[in-house]
């Protein structure tokens, strides 16, 4: 273990967790309103369309279907006219945001769809607007169930983030593959693994227990 | 009275309503309602499953499209608003429904805010109706509880609380006890039946259950197959049922129509119309003209305050008994009829 240079593992860990947090929030950025739209264009939601829903449903189901690495190598000439490059931590943002979407989308469409229907009644009968019913109503019932799936995504996500260190992308991914995997350095790769397995727990935890602590049924 | 009056005291007309879901099988849920209910109104609508209640009540605030017809709220027909002038209609249409429909992770004070907030209402007054609609329901000190830490009962009151707390015209409610226990049930029907006084909220019950019909309505239409088979006045649906599917809902389950009994005696039915105490009389028969009769079925209640009640009762075998026990009846004025035969046999009973 002597031969470990620990500032270079917090780097690492740091360049992860900007990578993982920043991409995380970009995807619901776009995912949370994307799941919104899912959800109330559905046949059967507040406001069925079915040739939206249709659309964005392939979109989702395509792109989600492709492996991550490919969606990486793919995606190298839109992160280079976006970040000016296609090999650090922030480049790598740009795929794992994109990967991630459509992941969000879907979880998130899943725990709207966790609202009886019931809610939408009773909010509709008092005279709520379609976005009424989804911002007053819709949204703070599947809160806790949203937090959860943001867990369950900061982990895909953090998954995603090691792989990205194959192809040039910075962090504890990185660390793993070129110092430890290809130079042979068996306890860089046990540290990096094991502070990812790490974070990979605590990002769990938290997240559950924010979620039970926030639900109230 | 001027028409305008008449038309000032309708609050609900529905004209020749049919709603049709299309579908792999299209079903025909209301088939050409014609209802009007007045203003102040306790009005029942009873049927067994799928008769179309749910779908007619959901067409009262155009939660439902009608296919056919018009829903005219206040005289006006719900087909011809606006998204806008719809969602102002609505507001003054309160819901509340037989799974309560509360935001499980708001609280109590939350779940009334929300509903002041779609309708509106300046947040300055927010906390002086709430604590107002608590103190109506009697939950004042549940106002910080999350809807999983109260009773069923509890939760239907919040519901209550909700859809008051916009000054609603009507109060309509789907089934709203039939998850409740009979006692909880009363006790909701009396907050029901109190703020149709106090508030002069017309409240419309839609009900499987006679009982609840009984409890606090004052007219009801009965609704089978989507079609409305008789309505009117609660206790002349008691006194003469006339379809088959209303004698079902008045007479209990247990009771068997048929003209005779096991024993082959010949049954009569008596209607108390609140004028005559019901079981003294048939206690009367006996000590003073030495007859006695059977009871088979004996349904007492008090219905809009009136002692109200019937009776189903064994003649005697001997054709003269029999016809004592009658004429008793009789002059004592309770109505009472033989019972008829509901299907083929019907040459049975004019002996
Ligand atoms: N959205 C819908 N699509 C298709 N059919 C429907 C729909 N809603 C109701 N129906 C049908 O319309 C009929 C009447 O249903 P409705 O829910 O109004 O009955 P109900 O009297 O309220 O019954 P219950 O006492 O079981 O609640 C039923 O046959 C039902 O299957
Ligand atoms: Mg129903």
């Amino acid at each position: 273990m002597a031969g470990i240079d620990w500032n270079f593992i917090w780097e690492g860990f740091l360049q992860t967790m900007e990578m993982v947090v920043v991409s995380t929030i970009f995807a619901y950025i776009v995912g949370l309103p994307l799941g919104v739209i899912l959800s109330v264009s559905k046949k059967g939601g507040l406001a069925p369309n079915r040739v939206l829903y249709n659309i964005l449903a392939f979109v989702v189901n395509v792109s989600r279907s492709i492996p991550f690495l490919i969606f990486l190598v793919v995606l190298i000439p839109l992160t280079r006219l976006i970040v000016g490059t296609s090999i650090g931590t922030e480049a790598t943002i740009v795929p794992l945001t994109f990967g991630a979407i459509p992941i969000v989308a879907r979880m998130v469409e899943a725990s709207l769809e966790e609202v009886g229907n019931g809610i939408v009644e009773a909010a509709l009968a008092l005279g709520a607007k379609k976005r009424e019913v989804v911002v007053n109503f819709i949204l703070p019932e599947a809160f806790p169930s949203l937090l959860q799936g943001a867990a369950i995504n900061f982990v895909t996500i953090l998954g995603y983030s090691a792989m990205a260190g194959f192809i040039g992308g910075g962090g504890l991914g990185a660390i793993a593959y070129q110092h430890g995997f290809i130079r042979y350095k068996t306890d860089i790769l046990m540290v990096t693994v094991i502070i990812l397995v790490v974070i990979v727990w605590a990002g769990q935890e938290l997240g559950l227990k924010l979620a039970s602590r926030a639900r109230h049924s | 009275m001027s028409d305008k009056r008449l038309d000032d005291d309708v609050i609900f007309k529905l004209e020749n309503v049919t709603k049709v879901f299309e579908g792999d099988n299209k079903v025909v849920a209301l088939d050409n309602v014609s209802l009007q209910i007045n203003r102040g109104d306790i009005y029942g609508i009873i049927g067994m499953s799928g008769a179309g209640k749910s779908t007619l009540v959901r067409t009262l605030n155009r939660l439902e499209d009608v296919s056919e017809g018009a829903v005219l709220f206040e005289g006006r027909d719900l087909k011809s608003l606006n998204k806008s002038e719809l969602r102002n209609v609505r507001q003054g249409i309160g819901m509340i429904f037989q799974g309560f429909n509360l935001l499980n992770q708001r609280t109590v004070d939350k779940n009334i805010k929300t509903a002041l907030k779609i309708a509106d209402v300046p947040k300055s007054e927010h906390d002086k109706i709430v604590d107002k609609m608590l103190k109506i329901v009697g939950l004042e000190d549940k106002k910080y509880a999350y809807p999983a830490q109260l009773s069923g009962g509890q939760k239907q009151r919040v519901a209550i609380a909700r859809a008051l707390s916009t000054n609603p015209k009507v109060i309509l409610c789907d089934e709203a006890t039939s998850a409740l226990d009979p006692n909880i049930t009363a006790e909701i029907l009396d907050l029901l039946k109190r703020i149709n006084s106090e508030f002069k909220v017309t409240i419309i019950i839609i009900t499987h259950e006679m009982s609840v019909v009984e409890a606090i309505c004052d007219k009801v239409a009965v609704l089978n197959g989507g079609r409305i088979v008789e309505n009117g006045p609660v206790k002349e649906l008691f006194v003469n049922p006339k379809s088959e599917i209303t004698r079902r809902l008045v007479y209990p389950e247990s009771v068997a129509l048929n003209s005779f009994d096991s024993e082959g005696r010949k049954c009569l039915r008596l209607v108390f119309d609140g004028t005559e105490a019901s079981h003294p009389i048939i206690a009367e028969l006996a000590a003073k003209k030495g007859v006695t009769v059977s009871i088979l079925n004996a349904n007492t209640k008090s219905i809009g305050g009136v002692g109200f009640g019937q009776m189903v009762v064994a003649l005697p075998n001997d054709v003269n008994e029999a016809k004592v026990a009658v004429e008793y009846f009789k002059e004592a004025g309770v109505f009472a009829e033989e019972i008829e035969e509901l299907d083929d046999s019907k040459d049975a009973i004019s002996a």
